[in-house]
């Protein structure tokens, strides 16, 4: 039996440039005990959907315009906040994206975790302080908290990402809801703790029997779980159907779009590197910070070992894959070779030349040969300045172009990184992410650099907006004989643009080799979890991986 | 923590020397002194007086003597009120002037936090609006407009309140608190709206919210904490500039506080109580910064547990 059926659903927002139909429209039902997944790109509409069944959208500017949705008969559109209280104590609990910034950071997650029992709006349903933390602690012990009579009194910034997610869920379990959204649960997260927290979801929904909708723009991660599949796009849904139907027999051209955005099997462009002659050569590089929380008398190292002690080579003309999880050191790697983070010890070859030693006016001319592109396009961009500033700046800073030539110039690179020359004009806040990411790799490339490091480039970007922007670093490397470091914590992504591949973890190399190489016979057992943890977007493969597991 | 406040203080000492020397020179190499006066003095007096004061030493040499005596917490004599130390001055002044900056203080948190926080829940509408109209006038009104304004008003034509005095007449102590308060109560609501809006925005408030908590224990539990971050740490810097910026009401409403003493100083070339009370503030704002900085860090778990790690 349907626990919410949800009819002809539409959530306007009402802002200054007229009305955006965020949920257009939307129809659908799940059961108890099932699992709905709703896949869409940013924008899609897809956590709007959510939001508004327990009413978490700002309003203004979010309007319900119309439809119902009915839990358990009652419909949750036209409640008023008492009965809405009582939906959110009882019936339906969210599990949200970023557990960092979900959780408070001024209370104990054990405070936030009785919360909802000790202050439940009806009276009878109320618990005291002991009896709630008494279940709190055993629900923080079946999600996996080690310890939690101890770590019940921890704020929140004292777990890792992965534990934080794993509060998160005890959080939303412990009312016994009916009915769990899951936003993205681990969006956020290493590719390692997703699996694990996927695996907790699972089981948990199993025990439980609750019904869940995940929210996810990740097929992979989604083929594995889901039991029905709505596909969403601009505020409307594409398709829908069972997860196989979706995968395996898909009809609608949108869906087949993102299933064949998603990076998947070996580079196909051939390897152009010359191994004998190596562009870069980095040997015995240490890279430390001082541990501020160790400073005086603590325990354990003075040091915050980022790069410890690592050698390597790019050969003129290579994509070298750097793959690690959060907090390897693979971005503060890539930032020591460029000289753009105070090195502890060790030399970075440059063409022969040793950089490190080198003082900032000196490594100017270096500075032109080797560029870096950064993660988020929206954070390294000076909005105040337009496209044709931000381009024209290294330009002339270096000498690449003079006043009279600049233009020329400026619009050849727009055409490179296939923008369209009328947009020079413009900031930076008009342009969508993939876009703009077109500007910060325009700027990367517009001294000519023979070496790039691209730093997560694609993270920050959907689906379809990555396979173009992969595309475009594919043929732009081709076309100006580039060098580049490809540093992503993204699997497939790897493997899909990297000759070369070098996996770290805690500062150091664990496993490198020819990519091809690596994914066939992985050495390292941190190389084998890894792998082993890349969702697949393929059902049957996905649902065997897990059960293999 | 302890560790912390000290590190602090310790910085304060190379404040406070530069504090007391810019003080030092700038009053000594102002036009006039303490015993020049209208009317002609001999020149034997006013040498013998010098004399008693040491004022006929060297400059550096008066400088090195007075550095040692106010390490020994010593500020010396005053020049024009004979036979008073500077020390007895600010004891005499300072509970008044205390008093007066704590009311004016309620005021400011009482009204600014309100005022803000009601702004804050529902922005853009007249909710917000009306409140930080008035903060926005507020910040505006000089006390020395907004005194002579209250008294007209309500010492005068309403006749409600005592136009001036302090502790003589039952209520003469409300016009000049609210005198000296509103300034900052306009600040403080518009530091703890802006605070609490950008709380507010938070997801863990959405967090909060989805996991049916009632509205008032959301604003409550979850937002005024960090939302009141900026106006903890407003404080300190707030209650030094009351106490050192009291002078105004003082003499409006004619209040025997330190204010007053600050300025005959100033115009009297009483160069002991000029220096004793600018070190005297200094101090004070030194302490009162590092407290609400202390205030501000024990509320913040994550800051609070770093600087215990470096204990």
């Amino acid at each position: 039996m349907a626990i919410l059926e949800v009819d002809g659903l539409k959530v306007y927002f009402h802002t200054r440039n007229g009305i955006v139909k965020a949920v257009d429209d939307v129809s659908f039902s799940v059961d108890s005990g099932e699992t709905l997944a709703i896949v869409g790109e940013s924008g899609s509409g897809k956590s709007v959907t959510c939001y508004s069944l327990l009413d978490l959208l700002p309003k203004p500017p979010a309007k319900i315009e119309g439809g119902t949705a009915l839990f358990n008969g009652k419909d949750l559109l036209t409640c008023n906040t008492a009965e809405m209280r009582e939906h959110r104590c009882n019936d339906i609990a969210v599990i949200f994206q970023d557990p960092m910034t979900s959780l408070n950071p001024f209370l104990t997650i054990g405070e936030q975790l009785i919360e909802p029992l000790i202050y439940h709006p009806n009276m009878d349903q109320r618990q005291g302080r002991s009896a709630a933390r008494e279940k709190a602690i055993a629900l923080l012990d079946e999600v996996g908290i080690i310890n939690p009579e101890n770590r019940f009194d921890s704020y929140p910034h004292e777990f890792s990402g992965g534990m934080r997610q794993r509060v998160m869920i005890a959080m939303a379990l412990i009312t016994e809801p009916k009915l769990l959204i899951c936003d993205e649960p681990t969006t956020a997260l290493d590719v390692t703790i997703q699996a694990q927290i996927l695996e907790l979801i699972k089981q948990l929904q199993q025990t439980r029997n609750v019904a869940v909708i995940f929210i996810s723009h990740d097929l992979g991660v989604v083929a594995g779980i889901a039991d029905k599949v709505i596909v969403m796009c601009e505020g409307t849904i594409r398709e829908a159907g069972d997860t196989d139907r979706v995968f395996y027999r898909t009809q609608d051209k949108y869906t087949k779009k993102l299933l064949d955005a998603i990076p998947e099997g070996p580079k196909t462009i051939l390897n152009r590197s010359d191994v004998s002659d190596n562009l870069v050569e980095v040997s015995h590089l240490k890279t430390y910070f001082i541990d501020q929380t160790h400073v005086q008398g603590g325990t354990g190292d003075r040091f915050i070992k980022a790069v410890d002690d690592i050698s390597l080579t790019i050969a003129r003309g290579e994509i070298l894959g750097l793959v690690g999880e959060s907090g390897s050191g693979k971005s503060t790697l890539g930032r020591s070779i460029l000289q753009l983070a105070p090195t502890t010890a060790g030399t970075v070859k440059f063409q022969g030349q040793t950089l490190t030693g080198l003082n900032p006016k000196q490594l100017v001319p270096w500075r032109k040969k080797m560029q870096m592109i950064f993660q988020d396009p929206y954070a390294s961009l000076n909005p105040r300045m337009t496209v044709f500033e931000t381009l024209s700046e290294p330009l002339l800073y270096h000498g690449v172009a003079t006043s009279k030539n600049i233009g020329h110039q400026v619009r050849q690179l727009m055409d490179d990184v296939g923008l369209a020359q009328s947009q020079l004009r413009k900031y930076p806040h008009e342009f969508s992410g993939g876009q703009r990411q077109r500007i910060a790799i325009g700027r990367a490339i517009a001294t000519k650099p023979d070496f790039i490091i691209a730093d997560e480039p694609v993270s920050a970007l959907d689906v379809t907006i990555q396979a173009q922007i992969l595309d475009l670093i594919l043929n732009l490397v081709e076309r100006h004989n580039l060098t580049m470091m490809f540093i992503s914590h993204d699997l497939s992504v790897v493997r899909y643009i990297s000759d070369r591949v070098i996996i770290m973890n805690r500062g150091v190399i664990v496993e490198q080799g020819k990519t091809e190489a690596v994914w066939a016979n992985p050495e390292a057992s941190y190389t084998k979890n890894l792998l082993a943890a890349i969702p697949l977007a393929d059902p049957e493969a996905e649902r065997a991986r897990i059960n293999n597991r | 923590m302890i560790k912390f406040a000290l590190g602090r203080l310790l910085q304060a000492i190379p404040v406070l020397l530069v504090v007391i020397t810019a003080t030092f020179f700038l009053v000594h190499s102002a036009p006039g002194g303490p015993f020049s006066a209208d009317k002609a003095v001999p020149p034997e007096v006013i040498k013998a007086l010098e004399a008693q004061y040491n004022l006929d030493q060297p400059v550096w040499q008066q400088y090195f003597n007075y550095l040692g005596d106010v390490v020994k917490g010593d500020f010396g004599p005053s020049f024009k009120y004979s036979g008073r130390t500077v020390n007895e001055l600010i004891a005499a002044g300072l509970p008044t002037t205390a008093e007066l900056a704590f009311y004016a203080m309620l005021i400011a948190v009482g009204i600014g936090v309100l005022a803000g926080v009601t702004a804050s829940l529902r922005p853009n509408t007249m909710q917000d609006y009306v409140p930080m109209t008035a903060a926005m006038i507020g910040i505006c009104m000089p006390s020395f407009l907004l005194g002579p304004l209250l008294v007209l008003v309500f010492g005068i034509y309403l006749d409600w309140l005592p136009i001036s005095g302090w502790g003589d007449i039952p209520g003469d102590k409300i016009l000049p608190s609210i005198t000296l308060g509103t300034g900052y109560a306009a600040y403080i609501a518009r530091l703890s709206r802006g605070g609490m809006l950008e709380v507010l925005s938070q997801d863990y408030i959405r967090t909060a919210r989805a996991k049916g908590l009632s509205e008032p224990l959301i604003i409550i539990k979850h937002a005024l904490r960090g939302g009141l971050i900026p106006v903890v740490a407003f404080l300190g810097p707030a209650f030094a500039g009351l106490l050192g910026g009291s002078f105004v009401v003082e003499t409006i409403f004619q209040i025997p506080g330190l204010g007053r003493f600050y300025v005959q100083a100033a115009f009297n070339r009483d160069y002991t109580l000029i220096l004793g009370m600018t070190v005297f503030f200094s101090t004070l704002i030194i302490v009162f910064n590092l407290l609400s900085d202390m205030l501000a860090i024990w509320l913040n778990p994550k800051l609070r547990q770093e600087i215990r790690g470096t204990k």
